[in-house]
């Protein structure tokens, strides 16, 4: 189970990385030299802070949500609470932790290293991106301490623009979080372009850095719509403007239709990025190369791609003409099959692979059924006469939460045990990793299983009170949710005691062909000694390490 | 294996004449979903356990090192999901078009959303809070707006739903299967009590929906209380209800819809309402339109948008000047006059028309 633990131990550094060359958490010291500066892996890490807080609160409204509905009445929140604190759960947990997560926190630490970097094209808009995210993160707060809003985090108007609460810091909030992931997203294109290492042609790159790639296209072309949206909605609710109030004139559907342009992509700019994390945990612990690099590169691509055409399909039931409900259809069909061209080519690359089986791969294979069981059931709701019994029901609660939150949790907690090595130098407990990740796994399902169940029983979202016949499934779902709460705790745990009490890792403990491993862990302030000068493919088992050392070359 | 499916998926009756086909297709797609999903994950653990480290150190010849991946193979799964896919979308769509489109012979209700209460409007003048009373077995079908913000309207038990939007008419039709009661929930988020925006179906036999549409004593076995109290349509409360068409003649009157339209077939400055719902009526920008309710709320609250040809564009907006419910009557009262023939040249252009000093019509 920790074979390649041992090995890496017990290898001499072959790099030579040693005290001329402090790792870039001991290479300043000071806080001014964290809050200035310019290294992509220390603005990594404090944006990963910044995501922790927020899954933590969010996880806090949630358990609060879920203690709520353990009766059928008011067990201990009242209705006007509970209505400001599902937004608020929704609010923070999509814009201050699903969007940023994998891409700010992973996606800075090692996209520079993989192409062989030595930081990002921008290393400033870098760090004013984490200032900007702070920022949106403090009005956001602040709206929620000065009234909230209770809106669900759809904003759908006219009831927003009716409604008494701080929706218009709320929109505020959101526009200058946008304003946020455009920088990062066009830091991560200009770098991907420019600054890859000689040698590393596109093909040859990382998978990770394809799904970063395609999600920052995404981000750069969806974000100003939503942007937008919310400006006017703004404008709507402070100023009377009426774009969207039918009572003057508005148009209370072109609101859903905008929302949705940008929001339905947003689930691929959440789901993308961890798709480039399995590919790296699948390739990396089974040592073999993707069953097809082109594949899983290009779908990416193509999911971007068709994410943009599909936004209809969350308003079959909003008075869509028939015609177009049909359309809007049949294309969200596709992303399916995007999606299933990939997990099916993870699953061929394991087939001969060479597995070792620890906490990243244990994540997998919990990402597999969670994104499988979470996808199909959005084809499920793509079909438009079954869509009319689910639609706004909890139904879809679990189904954007299977998909979403199930993808991108697991995938970011894959990436926060496969990567940790590489971040601090140190292993985790592998044994405790496996255990808390059953224990996310179980939870997850217990929370969300019974929603689907609920949602058949026709039991709508966002309801505070509800017919007794639905209480038993509520309290399994409750019951879940603490279990899941219990997992993640666990979780941070874990990785918080191996910062200071972890064994040793060696440059590359899990003997990946990956081009961050090549350099120390954790990496010197400028990732290489010397340019790479990169030979081969990221995923070119053939060769042993050594070689594959010698063939993408960072003295 | 209908019942036990659709118990095990916890699902509700299956009260009107389209549950039951509609939850075939969902049988077909949880069981592909689930099965896809357990499969998938347990070939992919298979792996993990036949190709771990340890394994392949004691069985060599199970490495397989940069294999290429056979293109025809994912070739014939990919194809297939698509195949499957096509079939559930075909299917889907099939249905969903026959939700959205209800036969000619319907009955029609109004029903207007409200923070936080369902009002229903009959035609033959009836009024009700919270309780739609329909006939079982005979088409039923809903026209809904909204006063405030967007509502959804949704009986688990018929699987149908449709957005309730002000400013707008949408439709919704079902056919109940027996008498019974069944659950209405409003399922767009509305405001601090959303979740008590409930109401019920009371479906009940022909016989028994006609006594109670004449206010006589209806008590059946499954009805609530019945609410007569002054609701959608007529905030002036009538001693005894009245016709939805008489309240339209009324409505209209004092908006001045009869200064431009006549009820007739007289020509004038508005097409005639004689004759009109239903029929296709070419347009100012080409093409044409056929007269239902979306296109008549359309002409109310947007007169401009799409302007019957031949008629000057003199007709003002009524948004925000008409109550939702008096747009129900006079949808009404154009659809009462279905069959009157319009005078000869009533569709002829009136651009030459000037506008007389007074003229009050219906009273």
């Amino acid at each position: 189970m920790s074979q390649a633990t041992i090995d890496a131990d017990s290898r001499p550094n072959p790099l030579g990385v040693g005290a001329d060359h402090p790792d870039y958490l001991r290479a300043d010291s000071g806080l001014r030299s964290w809050l200035l500066t310019k290294d992509h892996k220390r603005i990594a890490l404090m944006f990963y802070v910044g995501v922790i807080l927020f899954l933590g609160l969010g996880g806090v409204f949630a358990l609060v949500l879920r203690t709520e509905l353990l009766t059928p009445e008011q067990t201990f929140i009242d209705a006007n609470t509970y209505n400001q604190m599902f937004t608020l759960h929704g609010i923070t947990m999509v814009w201050l932790f699903m969007i940023p997560a994998v891409p700010t926190v992973f996606g800075n630490f090692v996209l520079p290293i993989m192409l062989g970097a030595k930081d990002l094209a921008f290393p400033r808009i870098n760090l004013a991106s984490f200032y900007i995210y702070v920022l949106s993160a403090i009005i956001l707060l602040g709206a929620m301490l000065a009234g909230g809003a209770d809106t669900g985090w759809t904003f759908y108007v006219p009831y927003s623009t009716t409604s008494p609460t701080a929706v218009t810091w709320m929109g505020i909030g959101i526009f200058v979080n946008g304003i946020s992931s455009i920088m990062t997203s066009v830091n991560f294109i200009v770098t991907t372009h420019t600054m890859r290492a000689k040698g590393l042609s596109w093909h040859r790159m990382p998978l990770f850095v394809w799904a970063t790639y395609a999600t920052s296209i995404i981000i750069l072309f969806a974000t100003p719509v939503l942007g937008m949206s919310l400006v006017l909605l703004a404008l709507d609710h402070a100023f009377g403007l009426s774009l969207f109030n039918p009572r003057y004139g508005g148009d209370p559907v072109l609101f859903q239709h905008l929302f949705w342009f940008y929001s339905h992509p947003a689930v691929y700019i959440m789901i993308l990025p961890s798709f480039g994390v399995i590919s790296e945990v699948v390739c990396s612990f089974s040592h073999n190369q993707p069953a097809s690099y082109r594949a899983i590169a290009y779908s990416s691509l193509g999911i971007a791609f068709i994410g943009f055409f599909t936004w209809g399909h969350h308003m079959f039931v909003a008075g869509l003409s028939e015609f177009d409900a049909g359309v809007f259809g049949a294309l969200s069909m596709f992303v399916a099959i995007f999606s299933a061209i990939k997990v099916f080519t993870w699953v061929a690359t394991l087939r001969g692979g060479s597995i070792s089986f620890a906490t990243p791969m244990l994540y997998f294979l919990w990402f597999l059924f969670l994104f499988v069981f979470g996808g199909m059931t959005g084809v499920a709701v793509a079909t438009q006469s079954l869509d009319v019994h689910w639609h706004d029901t909890y139904f879809v609660v679990a189904h954007f939460h299977f998909i979403m939150v199930g993808g991108t949790l697991t995938s970011f907690l894959a990436a926060a045990h496969y990567w940790f090595p590489k971040m601090f130098g140190r292993l985790y407990d592998e044994r405790v990793g496996l255990l808390t990740s059953v224990a996310v796994f179980i939870g997850f399902v217990f929370t969300f299983l019974p929603q689907f169940l609920l949602g058949n029983g026709g039991m709508p979202r966002r309801y505070f009170t509800y017919p007794e016949r639905y209480q038993w499934l509520n309290v399994l779902s409750t019951g879940g949710a603490w279990l899941l709460g219990a997992g993640l705790l666990l979780a941070l745990g874990n990785l918080l005691l191996a910062l200071k009490w972890g064994k040793r890792a060696g440059p590359n403990p899990w003997g990946s062909r990956s081009f961050e491993w090549i350099t120390a862990s954790p990496p010197s302030k400028h990732n290489f000694e010397e340019t790479p000068d990169i030979e081969r493919s990221a995923y070119d088992y053939t060769l042993s390490e050594e070689v594959a050392r010698e063939r993408a070359k960072a003295r | 294996m209908n019942e036990l499916l659709r118990t095990l998926l916890f699902l509700p009756r299956q009260a009107s004449t389209i549950a039951e086909e509609i939850d075939t297709l969902h049988y077909f797609v949880i069981i592909m979903t689930m099965g896809g999903a357990l499969l998938v994950t347990l070939v992919g653990g298979y792996f993990l356990f036949r190709y771990r480290r340890t394994a392949v150190q004691k069985h060599p010849e199970r490495r397989m090192t940069g294999t290429t991946p056979a293109i025809w193979l994912e070739a014939v799964v990919v194809v297939g999901l698509f195949g499957m896919f096509i079939v559930w979308w075909v299917i889907g769509f099939w249905q969903f078009m026959a939700i959205r489109i209800p036969p000619e012979n319907a009955l029609e209700i109004y029903v207007t959303g409200k923070q936080w209460m369902w009002k229903f409007a009959y035609p033959q003048g009836a009024n009700s809070i919270s309780t739609l009373y329909v006939p079982a077995g005979r088409p039923v079908k809903l026209v809904l707006t909204s006063r405030d913000v967007i509502h959804s309207f949704f009986v688990p038990d018929f699987r149908l739903k449709q957005d309730v939007l002000p400013g707008r008419l949408t439709t919704l039709w079902f056919e109940a299967k027996e008498p019974g009661r069944h659950d209405i929930f409003c399922t767009e988020y509305c405001g601090v009590s959303h979740s008590t925006m409930r109401g019920e179906v009371i479906a009940l036999s022909p016989e028994e929906y006609e006594r109670w549409l004449q206010g006589k004593s209806p008590q059946p076995a499954v009805a609530g209380p019945v609410d007569m109290r002054p609701s959608s349509v007529t905030d002036y409360a009538p001693p005894e209800p009245v016709s939805m068409v008489r309240q339209g003649e009324r409505a209209a009157a004092e908006h001045g819809c009869l200064r431009c339209h006549t009820l007739d077939g007289t020509p004038h400055l508005g097409p005639t309402f004689a004759g009109l719902y239903g029929t296709m009526v070419p347009l100012e920008a080409g093409g044409s339109v056929k007269v239902d309710e979306a296109y008549i709320t359309e002409s109310m609250m947007d007169p401009l948008a799409r302007i019957h040809a031949g008629y000057q564009r003199i007709m003002p907006s009524y948004l925000g000047q008409i109550r939702p419910a008096e747009t129900g009557a006079i949808i009404e009262l154009m659809k009462s006059l279905r069959d009157v023939r319009p005078k000869p040249g009533a569709s002829e252009p009136w651009g030459t028309v000037t506008v007389p000093e007074t003229r009050e019509g219906g009273q």
